[in-house]
């Protein structure tokens, strides 16, 4: 799971208000390398939670010195755009889960892949 | 290129694969849309015709079509047409010759081919059409192999192949100027695909979808039933990031049964990323999950530019989502096994759809398209069965027929408005629904009709519309 995809989930347990952004408890991060690509990564950040992003960067040991605020006019800033790409594309959740901020329910991770079905009991 | 497109008044002439009838005309259309250019047919356009003119583009805009275009063949600058070659030759010799000369030149090499549609020509028959073109100034040298310019004669012999006219019923001649990218239909081939389940879209309908939904270089989409992400492989080639969910833990993963003749169990390495990885697009890969469609996980905000999708039916694939009827044990608290499949229940077409287009209209970016696939009973199906939401525009609606009495209808609709409090209620009593409504309605008919051979009464009456 990147961090993009983080970044674009919440929780989705019934009754729960405040489901986002998810925690991540990681087990396996991996770094995986990924073209740069300044135009999407541009595209990308106005749909960002930013602190969301880089709160979830710093607690998987990747932020990059990423600031905590988003500075103006930052799609000319070719530096600052490689390290939200790294922190975007490149850090990879391989093992571990999700959690509810909530109700404290989690989601595995495997293989890279977030397991988001609810149980019987919870739908 | 600017000066190729101050050339005024040009008319281009796409030549179309004869298949697909339906999805052509939204495909052309929704890559015009892309380069802001509207669709203008020349006279006596007909949409079943191979031979489409258009006005009002340049080179560049039919440059970009056949760059993307599935369904075109081919393009060509049209210089002159007529229902005879006499009348060919009169419209040629009036064509402006400063539009001609360019591609003339003496020093300039060329060859001219000639095409026919519905007749096969031998090639004495071609050479004696290309000599008849002698009243053109071709000044360079002809070279087969490696021409700077290629003209291409088309000849038109209708539709019918039972009934083939003598002479061509219509004649167009021009300057070829690229071809479409039927090559991919080839290229992509579900047969040398790494990873296939059951019901993998086809790689010319994947890419169909793709065009129908003004998939751009840059875009975000995604498909919430994405099996083996033959969809996402289309949009990849465009240039999308992609991502896509999907309920079956098993597909996902690229775990259990093969779906390839004579392999029993799937590789360690099959899955949505190694497909992509094949076609060079992996970088193009953002995330795969588990996850239900009906109980999405994504924040809300517009985030999708498409949303592309084949929903399951229940015909080849079940119709799933997760919750049940009975009364289950609650596993212990907090315990929640990796590889636990919650127990699933039927989900109903009319609530597929439902939830579909309520998804589309908060997580689209207003513009955004999303194209899926509509089963139809055919006898039952009229216009207004098609699911509408107050947010989203239908732009198309193009038939794919799968037997005599069933086929799946290819839906693009546009965001137009973001969705109030009252829109998500809006369509829920809508009526329409009613073919989908109760899981097994479409199900039941669609067998229905398969046993007509059986010749029972009551599915006698249920095909003939009674």
């Amino acid at each position: 799971m990147k961090l993009l995809t983080h970044n674009m989930l919440t929780s989705h347990v019934k009754g729960v208000v405040k489901g986002y952004p998810l925690l991540i408890k990681a087990t396996e991060v991996k770094m995986n390398e990924v073209e740069f690509n300044p135009q999407f990564v541009s595209r990308m950040i106005p749909k960002l939670e930013w602190s969301a992003l880089v709160q979830a960067a710093e607690e998987l040991g990747h932020r990059e010195d990423l600031p905590g605020e988003l500075m103006a006019e930052y799609e000319k800033d070719e530096e600052f755009l490689k390290k939200v790409h790294r922190v975007l594309l490149e850090v990879e959740v391989i093992e571990g889960c999700l959690q509810c901020p909530e109700s404290g329910r989690e989601f595995p991770i495997t293989r890279g892949i977030p397991n988001m079905l609810l149980n019987e009991d919870e739908v | 290129m600017a000066a190729t497109c101050s050339r005024s008044r040009l008319q281009f002439l796409l030549h179309l694969a004869q298949d697909n009838l339906d999805f052509r005309l939204p495909e052309i259309k929704a890559l015009l849309a892309l380069r802001g250019k509207p669709f203008l047919p020349g006279v006596n356009f007909s949409e079943q015709s191979p031979f489409w003119c258009l006005d009002g583009l340049c080179e560049e805009d039919v440059r970009t079509i056949t760059a993307r275009s599935v369904c075109a063949k081919s393009a060509i600058e049209l210089w002159g047409h007529g229902k005879t070659h006499s009348e060919l030759k009169t419209s040629l010799l009036n064509y402006p010759s400063e539009n001609m000369l360019p591609y003339m030149q003496k020093d300039s090499t060329y060859k001219i081919s000639v095409d026919t549609f519905n007749k096969t020509l031998l090639f004495p028959e071609r050479i004696k059409r290309i000599d008849a073109l002698e009243y053109l100034p071709f000044e360079g040298t002809v070279s087969l192999k490696t021409p700077e310019h290629i003209f291409v004669l088309l000849e038109d012999y209708g539709t019918d192949p039972n009934n083939i006219p003598e002479h061509p019923n219509y004649i167009y001649f021009g300057r070829w100027l690229a071809d479409g990218q039927r090559e991919l239909i080839r290229s992509h081939s579900v047969k040398n695909r790494h990873f296939i389940g059951n019901t993998s879209m086809d790689a010319g309908l994947s890419f169909i979808m793709a065009n129908h939904a003004k998939i751009k270089k840059d875009d975000l989409v995604f498909d919430p039933f994405v099996g083996t992400g033959s969809l996402l492989v289309a949009c990849s080639q465009f240039g999308a990031y992609v991502c896509g969910t999907d309920i079956d833990y098993n597909i996902i993963h690229g775990k259990g049964r093969s779906s390839r003749k004579n392999r029993t169990w799937r590789g360690p390495d099959e899955n949505i990323r190694a497909n992509l990885r094949q076609y060079g697009t992996e970088k193009m890969y953002v995330d795969v999950m588990v996850s239900d469609a009906a109980k999405p996980v994504w924040k809300k905000a517009a985030l999708f530019d498409a949303i592309i999708t084949d929903p399951p039916y229940g015909i080849r694939e079940s119709t799933r989502r997760t919750g049940s009827h009975k009364d289950i044990t609650k596993p212990p608290d907090g315990i929640y096994v990796e590889s636990h499949v919650p127990v699933s229940q039927a989900y109903h077409l009319s609530d597929i759809f439902t939830d579909l287009l309520h998804f589309s209209a908060h997580h689209l970016v207003m513009g955004g398209r999303l194209v899926y696939w509509l089963p139809i009973y055919r006898p039952d199906y009229c216009e207004e069965m098609v699911p509408l939401h107050p947010c989203l525009r239908l732009i198309s609606n193009s038939e794919q027929t799968l037997s005599s009495h069933t086929s799946r209808r290819l839906i693009t609709m546009e965001k137009i408005k973001e969705p109030e409090e009252l829109d998500s209620l809006a369509h829920l009593t809508d009526p329409r629904f009613g073919p989908y409504q109760g899981h097994d309605t479409f199900r039941e008919k669609y067998f229905s009709g398969l046993n007509k051979r059986g010749a029972k009464e009551e599915d006698k009456s249920d095909i003939n519309g009674e």
